[in-house]
């Protein structure tokens, strides 16, 4: 078994998971909180088929901006079953530390690799960025014009519905 | 470059994570989740759209995720500001006590 073979069913157990722990999980925040590692595991799946760009952007856009959305739904809707989410400050405050602690060390590993072998990745590589953009910005131009359009209207639209006179 | 890994194999996971997504829209009752299913349908079309970027050496997958990933969010704006805005009138969030469409 090769090793790409075994990132592979490593990474797609990862996936589906916490797939199925996003659709069986009976509190709403968990089930969340499973999405954003689904999303994150799906973005390592991006990484290891040479797309960094759309593994950017599927952090960027999922992990950051819809998880973040269905979390402010949740708040503002009342469910049946009241979760009792880490009332305890001084649990939160121990998750925090560590939670920040991990991405403290991430950043000074990533920074004493990158001084000891400075390597900088290749834009040119099949599926990198440089290919993405000059098909995006070329043949699909007008596709991409109608999806900020899109996007535009999904904004207003949003504001009008989510306001309290409806 | 992916060593043995042929689209047979993100097809297969793309297929699984799509019935995950299926089994989500139609056994839960929670509209939230329901959304957070779609989400995943969503993501196993992406996988598949990748992997044969991938296979092809076509940078054209890419750009359709891309547009996926963008239609998604705005997807999921709406959706959410219409799950508020029945919220505020049904005071739910479970599917079958909403029925004032049905007749």
């Amino acid at each position: 078994m090769t090793s790409g073979l075994i990132t592979f069913y490593a990474v797609g157990a990862l996936i589906v998971v916490f797939a199925l722990l996003v659709v069986t999980s009976r509190n709403t925040v968990h089930s969340i909180l499973y999405l954003v590692a689904d999303f994150l595991a799906v973005a390592l799946l991006y990484a290891t088929m040479n797309s960094m760009f759309v593994a950017t952007i599927q952090i960027l856009v999922y992990a950051g901006g819809i998880v973040v959305l269905y979390l402010f739904v949740v708040m503002l809707v009342k469910q049946k079953s009241e979760s009792e989410l880490a009332s305890d400050p001084r649990r939160r405050n121990v998750i925090g530390g560590i939670l920040v602690a991990a991405v403290l060390g991430e950043l000074v590993v990533l920074g004493v690799s990158n001084a000891i072998s400075p390597a900088a990745p290749s834009v040119n590589a099949p599926g990198g960025v440089e290919n993405v953009a000059m098909a995006l910005f070329t043949d699909y131009l007008i596709p991409f014009e109608v999806v900020s359009i899109l996007l535009l209207v999904a904004m207003v639209g949003a504001i009008i519905l989510a306001r309290r006179e409806i | 470059m992916m060593g043995e890994v042929s689209p047979t194999h993100y097809m297969m996971l793309s297929a699984v994570l799509f019935m995950i997504g299926v089994f989500g829209v139609v056994t839960r009752r929670n509209i939230i989740i329901i959304f957070m299913s779609i989400e995943l349908i969503l993501n196993a079309v992406n996988i598949n759209l990748i992997a044969f970027s991938l296979q092809w050496d076509n940078s054209v997958g890419q750009v359709f995720a891309l547009f996926v990933i963008a239609v998604a969010a705005a997807e999921a704006a709406v959706g959410l500001g219409i799950i508020l805005a029945l919220y505020r009138n049904k005071e739910t969030i479970n599917i079958d006590e909403m029925n004032v469409m049905k007749w």
